[in-house]
Formats: structure tokens, sequence, C-alpha cells
């Protein structure tokens, strides 16, 4: 069956436990954690867990039930037409070109956040696939280390 | 009301109406026994394992329809039980376990006898709790038997720290359960409803499919009525037996690798299934994309996730077996013709007639199926029957005559060996009046034996019927069938004498060998209200049959085995 990449957006209820109980659920079960963020939603009691898996539609509709099956789960939704962003950081040796580096982030929705001693970090915010060509883009500045925040997404 | 952590237990389970506990103390849970110690609301048993504490809790819950609740210690006492909590959710078992922790200060230090608890229980549990303060214990125990009951019924762990039972704290049973993130689905969609009794008005050849939901909803009685009047025919699970009555003509048999030729063959002729309360087992569909393959498929289920995740539905209906059937049952009035079936009847009457479940006598040993079918002669409907795991429950499922729902009592989904004894204790516990059989291997007995010694000490006369082979049974007859004979760590030629172990318990034991033995020591140990073995030799190499070997189609069956 072909294997289709998802978004999963799950309200849970703020507590010690849940995100063992959500990644315990995927690992047990065999399904694939791609992405996972997770972080409170302001003002309330809930957080928002952002998942990005991949999963025949089966597969997918059993994630969904056997989350929703979670005690502390309120909600899941399926992204169909969402607004996706993902953020990246890299960090480059001082002597690579300034200026370059900055057009290049900046075509992505970026920029230089810090200019440190010997190396400087850039970041950017895109699509999930723009943060992925950049970061294809920035390999001749010689990146030192790269980390990914992993996918956030709102339905439109 | 200001009371400790521990007295707080005492007062949930009382007003839980808890009338008894399985358990077994140690360090952790000291402050909970000692409060224990000072009531006389419920009785506690103490088993001689805390895997046979949750067995049993298992046990008294399946028998009489009630939470069953397991308290024990932390760490080895946690770790022990954790098998019996496994079972607990495979079988849809509603528990609630208790067990103590070390204090809050020590987590997480690799104290003595510390384990991550609610680490362990989180994948084979319903829900569980690490409780960090006392004032939380009215609420988290509320929560824990309304969430083991309701929906999907399955064990929930709650793991209480040494020092939160010592705590003072305020308690109030009394608050309403407010848990806004869980409402299962009880009443089942009346478009979906509707639409499903016409698959049935349009079908030829309908088949109830009927699994365990049945009977933890409750609603074999419906389920008889359904039946009856629509004259669909039906085929149970293994967890199903009992639904219908064994002598109800639209009862085909058990289905599934070991089930009947006719029950097998219905499932893979039947144009519609309806399927209530069953979950499409791999033990029961055989090979999915062969499994009815000219069918539609109605199913009804508590649990959505239990819909459409091996074989598409195509009309889902998410609600309580028993809600959904009432709602069924006027619509199906009205609109269902009883005589349209038929020529359906005939073809299953001669799936029936072709290959029934059978098996020959032969030599001078007796068969082990004759020994399930003799009790079911002698006993019948007075007897409870739990089993081991092996070929023995297979035999017990496919020959003993089941008459009610709640009569049979074996591990199923986790297939755990060991579960039948302490399970027959709670049933006994649950349902004094009737006789209460555990129908055992010669190698599954010995993994819970020490319950002789609860069996004694409690008055819960038990009687075990080892269908004793010399052989870990089921595993030798796949070793004969599909390992060229051989028969690698399954011969169990050396043996404990079963009636002296027996005895040296303070309980009785008889050696059989002839079928009159038999009757003999069955009427005996009936009468005699103490704890037995009947340690019966049976026929060492028979097989259970037929079969659908592992990843094969319902229709392929084996029939017979011949040696080569
Ligand atoms: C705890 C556990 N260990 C291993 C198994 C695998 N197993 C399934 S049936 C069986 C043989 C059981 O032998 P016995 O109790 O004598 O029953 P028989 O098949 O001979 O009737 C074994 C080892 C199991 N189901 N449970
Ligand atoms: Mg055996």
């Amino acid at each position: 069956m072909e294997e289709a990449r998802r978004v999963i957006s799950v309200i849970v209820i703020n507590e010690a436990s849940v995100l063992s109980r959500i990644s315990g659920l995927f690992s047990g079960r065999g399904y694939n954690i791609d992405s996972l963020t997770v972080a409170p939603i302001p003002d309330s009691k809930y957080s928002r867990i952002t998942i990005v898996t991949a999963g025949s539609v089966r597969v997918i509709e059993q994630i969904i039930k056997q989350l929703h099956k979670l005690i502390p789960v309120l909600k899941v939704y399926e992204h169909a037409d969402l607004v996706e962003k993902e953020m990246a950081m890299v960090k480059i040796p001082l002597n690579e070109s300034l200026s370059d580096i900055e057009a290049l982030a900046h075509a992505y929705n970026g920029r230089i956040v810090n200019v440190g001693h010997d190396t400087l970090i850039v970041m950017v915010a895109d699509e999930p696939s723009r943060v992925g060509h950049f970061l294809e883009a920035i390999k001749r500045f010689h990146p030192k280390e790269i980390v990914r925040s992993g996918s956030v997404a709102l339905e439109r | 009301m200001q009371i400790s952590g521990a007295q707080m237990v005492i007062e949930a389970l009382i007003a839980e109406e808890v009338e008894v506990v399985f358990g077994y103390p140690g360090g952790a849970i000291m402050n909970v026994y000692d409060e224990i110690y000072k009531q006389n609301s419920f009785q506690h048993v103490l088993t001689r394992h805390e895997q046979a504490a949750v067995h049993a809790a298992e046990g008294y819950s399946k028998a009489s329809g009630k939470v069953g609740v397991a308290m024990i210690t932390s760490g080895p006492g946690f770790t022990n039980a954790i098998t019996g909590i496994a079972d607990a959710y495979m079988d849809s078992i509603p528990l609630v376990v208790i067990s103590g922790q070390v204090p809050m200060s020590l987590i997480g230090t690799d104290a003595f006898q510390e384990i991550d608890a609610v680490g362990i229980s989180r994948p084979c549990t319903k829900h569980n709790y690490l409780v960090t303060d006392a004032s939380d214990l009215a609420r988290v125990l509320k929560e824990a038997f309304y969430l083991a009951r309701s929906g999907r019924p399955g064990p929930v762990h709650v793991d209480i720290p040494k020092d939160v039972t010592a705590q003072i704290a305020n308690f109030d049973y009394s608050k309403e359960i407010e848990l806004e993130t869980y409402k299962p689905t009880i009443k089942g969609n009346s478009r979906q409803i509707k639409k499903a009794i016409e698959a049935i008005t349009a079908a030829k050849r309908p088949l109830l499919y009927l699994g365990g939901g049945i009977i933890n909803a409750n609603a074999a009685e419906l389920v008889r009525e359904f039946s009856k009047m629509t004259q669909i025919p039906a085929v149970e699970t293994f967890m199903a037996r009992g639904t219908l009555h064994h002598e109800d003509p639209l009862l085909i048999s058990m289905l599934g690798m070991h089930g009947s030729y006719a029950a097998n063959m219905a499932m893979s002729e039947t144009d519609l299934v309806i399927g209530l309360g069953a979950r499409f087992d791999d033990r029961v569909t055989g090979k999915l994309s062969e499994f009815a393959k000219n069918a539609q498929i109605i199913h009804v289920d508590i649990d959505p996730a239990s819909i459409s995740k091996l074989v598409n539905a195509h009309f889902p209906i998410v609600g309580d077996v028993k809600n959904v059937l009432e709602m069924m049952m006027p619509l199906a009035k009205e609109q269902i013709d009883p005589s349209r079936y038929d020529a359906w009847h005939k073809t299953i009457a001669n799936f029936n007639k072709l290959h029934p479940l059978s098996y020959t006598e032969e030599g001078d040993r007796i068969k082990p199926q004759w020994v399930v079918e003799r009790i079911g002669q002698l006993l019948g409907d007075d007897a409870n029957i739990s089993t081991d795991v092996g070929q023995h429950q297979m035999w017990t499922a496919q020959f003993y005559p089941f008459s009610r729902p709640r009569q049979w009592i074996s591990s199923g989904g986790l297939g755990t060996m060991g579960f039948g004894f302490p399970a027959a204790l709670g049933v006994k516990r649950a349902d004094p009046k009737r006789v209460s059989i555990n129908i055992t291997g010669d190698g599954s007995i010995l993994m819970n034996i020490q319950e002789l010694m609860t069996a004694v000490e409690y008055k819960l006369p038990v009687i075990n019927v080892i269908l004793n082979n010399n052989f870990l049974g089921m595993v030798r007859q796949w070793q004969t069938m599909f390992y060229d004979k051989r028969h690698s760590q399954t011969d169990l030629s050396i043996q404990p004498d079963f009636v002296k172990l027996a005895e040296s318990f303070g309980g009785i034991g008889y050696r059989v060998s002839t079928k009159e033995e038999f009757d003999a020591a069955l009427k005996d140990a009936v009468e005699k209200d103490v704890v037995a073995i009947i340690d019966v030799a049976v026929n060492r190499f028979e097989n259970v049959l037929p079969m659908v070997p592992a990843g094969g189609s319902l229709f392929n069956m084996m029939l017979e085995y011949k040696e080569k």
C-alpha cells in the first residue's frame, strides 16, 4: 500500500506522562515518527503535539483511533489543508562569505541570528520541504552543526 | 474528611462495594495493609504469588461481571503482577490494580525495590496513574474504577508511593467524575443501524459472528433473542463461548484456527458478516485476504479502533452491543423475514454433517476430549469452567457443552499458561454455589501450583483436572506437524506425584487411568469440598483438530493428520 506523509495534531491534557503515552503508542505499534513537537497552549491546561508520520491510509486511520483511545487526549486532527512551518539553525565557520549566507537565508525567511568568535548561526523558518532545500544549499558553506525543530502546523 | 492515603484506599474500596481484594503485601504497600488489618468490610485473599492475585481478580471479574481488585507491593511484587495485567488488557477484563511504590523522595534513585511501574504497565493497561499527592487519591481511584468498567473494559493500574499512603489530606469520594477527554460512544448511530438492517434483509447467507464483547456487555440474552427472531445462524469466537446455548440449533460452533469445519466454512460462504463485539483476531481470520471473501461486513464494537483495523467494515457501528441490539430489535422484527434463510440453513447443516467435531476412541488410554465431554455430561450447567493454555484449552472450547455466558473463563488474547488455577479460585469466590473446574495441562498447572495453599486457606475448593499427556502438548503438536517431529524441550515425562502434591498442601489428589476411575474421582471431588487435583493419564499424541495452519485460509482446514 502507498505510504503518504501525514501531519497529525493532538490536543492533550498537559500532564506528566502524556508524552510517553504518545511516543510509546508509536513505538509499541510500529508506527513512524518523522518529527514530534510539543508545547503548552497558552492560557489553558492543554498542550499541542504535532506529529509528522508516514503510512498507508489504514495505518493513519489506526494511528488516529489509537491516539483517541488514550485517556488524556482531547482532540486529534489529521490535517489536509494546513499551514506547516519548521525552523532550522545552522552553525557555520566565520571564514565564509557573510553576505552570501545572509542572502541565502533571506530567500528562506531567515537571517543570521548570532555571530561569535569563529562561528556564526543562521536560522530559517519555512515549509519543511523548503527547509530541506535550504539545508542542501547551505552545504557549500561547510556547516558544522545543524538543528531542525520539527514541524508545527495550523489548519487554514 | 481528613485521613491518610492508606485509609483513603480502604474508603474508596468500600465506596465501590468491593467484597474481595486479591493481593500480597510488602514494604511499599504496608501502610495500606495496616488499614486492611483494621477493617471488616471486605475480604483480603492472600494468594501465594502476585501473578496469581491478578489472575484470581480476573476470574472473579469474569464470573461476576464486577471490577476485580488486586493489590501488590513495589518492585518484584509489581513485576510479578504484570503478566496478569497484560492478560486482562488483552481480554478486556475490568480490573483495578493498586501497587505500592518507593517514597516520592526516592523515586529515580534506583532505590530498594524501585521500578518504573507506570512505565512498564503503560502499554498493557487501559490507563495508569502515579499518585503524587494524597489529595488526588479520591479522584484517581474513582476514575480508575470508572475507566476499568466503562467503554471497552480493561485493567487500570494505580501506583502509590509509600509517603503518599502516609500523607493526611482531604478525602471526598462523592464528587462527580469529570473526564472531558473520555466519553465512550454507547449509543449506536441510528442511520447506520437502519442501513445494517437493510443489508440483512438483502442478504441470502448472513452470519452472526459473536465475540467476547457480548459477554462484557451482558448482551448474551439479547443476542439469543435476536438470532431466534431472525433465524440467522451464528458462530462464536473462543472468547464468546456460552453466548448461545450449546443446544441452540442456530449455533454452528466456534470458528478459527481450531474452530469447526462448519463454522469456518460458513464464514467463508456467508455474504454478510454481522460482527458483534468481536475483533477479527488473527487466530480467527486465518489468511486475511481470503477471510469472508464473499461478504459485506457489519461491525458493532464499543472500541472504534477495533473497527476496520484488520478487515474493512462496510457498516461500522460504534456502540455498546447491548444498546445497539436494543435499537436493532424492533427494526429487525418489522423487516427481516426469518424464512428467507432456509436454503442457507440447509447448506450449513450439510457442512455440519460432512465433518462434525469429533474424535475417535482407540487403545486403552482415555482420550482427552472424552474427559471434557464427560465433565459436561456430569456437571453441565452446574460448573464454571476455567482452563490453562494448550491443547486441553482448545479441546475444552470445542467439546464442553456451554449453556450460559460467564461459564467459560480462559486466557484468549495473551494465552497465559498458569492462568487457570488462580482464575478458578476467583471464579469460586464469585460464584460459590457452582463447582469451579480448572481443566489444565501437566505443563500449565505447575506455573501457579502454589495456589493450592490459597485454595486450602480460603476454602476455595477448585477441582483441577489435568489432561496429562506428559508433554507441552500444543507445542509438541506443532513440532510433530511442522518441525519433522523434533520434539525440542517439550517432553514432560518427568513429573511430580500430583496426588501427593495436592495432599501435602491439605488438598486431595486422584490418579486416574480409566473412565470409571474418572467418574468416581470427579464425583468424590465434588462432594469433598476441598481443593483437588485429578491427574488423568490421557493419550499422549492426540492432536487438536481440525486446524487451520498459521497463515492459512479458513476454508482450507487440516481435518485429520496422519503421521508421516
Ligand atoms: C507462560 C507461557 N509460556 C509458554 C507458552 C507457550 N505454550 C503454549 S501451549 C504450551 C504447552 C502447554 O502444555 P500443557 O499445559 O501440558 O498443555 P497441553 O498442550 O499439553 O494440553 C506452551 C508451552 C504459553 N502459552 N504461556
Ligand atoms: Mg500437557
